[in-house]
């Protein structure tokens, strides 16, 4: 046994640390797009490309943390009334940081995305982790777990963006890779296109992982 | 008038806020699950959007003419989780009856990113009041409307149809929305907002 039981029982050991586990919820096992289902509008809406996904993936992980963090650290002052008027208040704050940032410097992605950069304000996702956990939990996790929510949907988006920009445009970050002959499906870049690459996505990751909703009948 | 009936006619047909714009997925996936709700959720929007609509052009009109644009999302923010509360306070003082209609939508809506949409995309097309009140109506009409056929062939489906069990639930409604989407790309042409 010797060095391997060591590595065996540092692999224990780790699966019952907190960070560990907040993060294996965030990235897969609650994975915010996939299984919980929110935040789906700018997941469809601006994967068009992958350069649109990934700088809207970047922002709303850059809102999630900021606005778990600050909700965390003045959650004992927050009357529990006007709770989510106060997060709508510090995460449009953090939204119009993002969105002057994009325009300053990627201005032309600024104009892809257009409105949908104001609309991570009403991202569920970003709503959800202040009231699920960081009004909970002291800082140190709330920043763990809005990385990895965070990144949880950057993925996604990626995995989605490619599949569609390969499809509508035969391009990944404008750079082409399919041959000059490629029909381009024109649809994939439009909404119905969204809509299937996310359910057949949805459908494969639940197939793998045999995470099956229970329908109700 | 005519401007304002092709807006209606673009934002409930070819420029849907739901199926072409894909906005306000979270309530319309959440919610679809039956007729009835859907079209309480749909008529608590289509009430909402059209009142902030006109609450926010005005003061999107201040914020411009003082120069602090840059402010108007957490501006329009707070005055949709206002419009919402105070709403609530009035249905359920004056009007108990449609109060308990609208139920638990009413609160819900405050996170529906249509709301907040229509606020910022009329704020980028420098409409004028008139034809802000059509888009915001109209907008909300396009939602309901995709909402209840949603539910009708959700409804349908939970009968009659043998879903694959990776799909069950919600990852279906993707698939729903998908077809109705191109279904909707049929309209592409008819009127422009």
């Amino acid at each position: 046994m010797g060095k391997g039981g060591n590595v065996d029982m540092k692999w224990i050991r780790l699966k019952y640390k907190k960070w560990f586990n907040i993060s294996k919820d965030g990235l897969v096992k609650n994975n915010q797009i996939v299984i919980a289902v929110l935040g789906i509008c700018s997941a469809l809406a601006v994967t068009n490309r992958v350069e649109n996904a990934i700088a809207m993936g970047l922002g709303v992980t850059f809102v999630v943390m900021a606005s778990s963090m600050t909700v965390s650290l003045i959650r004992n002052l927050i009357p529990s009334r006007i709770r989510m008027v106060t997060y709508m208040v510090i995460i449009s704050s953090l939204v119009i940081m993002v969105q002057m940032f994009l325009e300053a410097y990627f201005f032309d992605i600024a104009k892809a995305l257009g409105a949908y950069v104001g609309l991570i304000i009403t991202n569920c996702i970003v709503m959800g982790r202040a009231e699920a956990f960081a009004v909970k939990n002291p800082v140190r996790y709330t920043l763990i777990d809005g990385f990895a929510s965070g990144m949880g949907y950057t993925y996604v988006l990626i995995l989605v963006a490619l599949v569609r920009e390969i499809l509508a445009f035969g391009t990944i970050l404008n750079v082409q890779v399919m041959p000059d002959a490629w029909p381009k499906w024109v649809v994939m870049a439009m909404a119905p296109g969204g809509f299937f690459v996310l359910g057949v996505l949805i459908w494969i990751i639940r197939e793998l992982s045999k995470n099956f909703e229970v329908e109700m009948k | 008038m005519d401007r304002i009936i092709e807006i209606i006619v673009a934002t409930i047909l070819n420029h849907n806020i739901a199926l072409a714009y894909i906005l306000g997925m979270c309530p319309l996936i959440a919610i679809s699950t039956n007729v009835r709700n859907a079209k309480g959720m749909g008529l608590a929007v289509v009430f909402v959007v059209t009142l902030t609509g006109i609450i926010n052009w005005p003061i999107y009109m201040l914020l411009k003419s003082t120069g602090t644009s840059y402010l108007s999302l957490l501006v329009f923010i707070i005055t949709i989780a206002a419009t919402v509360q105070f709403l609530e306070m009035f249905l359920d003082k004056f009007f108990p009856k449609l109060y308990n209609a609208f139920g638990i939508f009413l609160p819900l809506i405050t996170v529906n990113c249509v709301v907040l949409a229509v606020s910022l995309f009329f704020a980028n097309r420098n409409y004028n009041f008139a034809e802000t009140t059509a888009f915001s109506f109209g907008s909300a009409v396009g939602w309901m409307l995709a909402i209840i056929l949603v539910a009708g062939i959700r409804e349908k489906m939970a009968k009659n149809s043998d879903t694959p069990r990776g799909l069950a639930g919600k990852g279906i409604v993707f698939i729903i929305l998908g077809i109705l989407s191109l279904a909707f790309i049929g309209f592409t042409g008819l009127a422009n907002i």
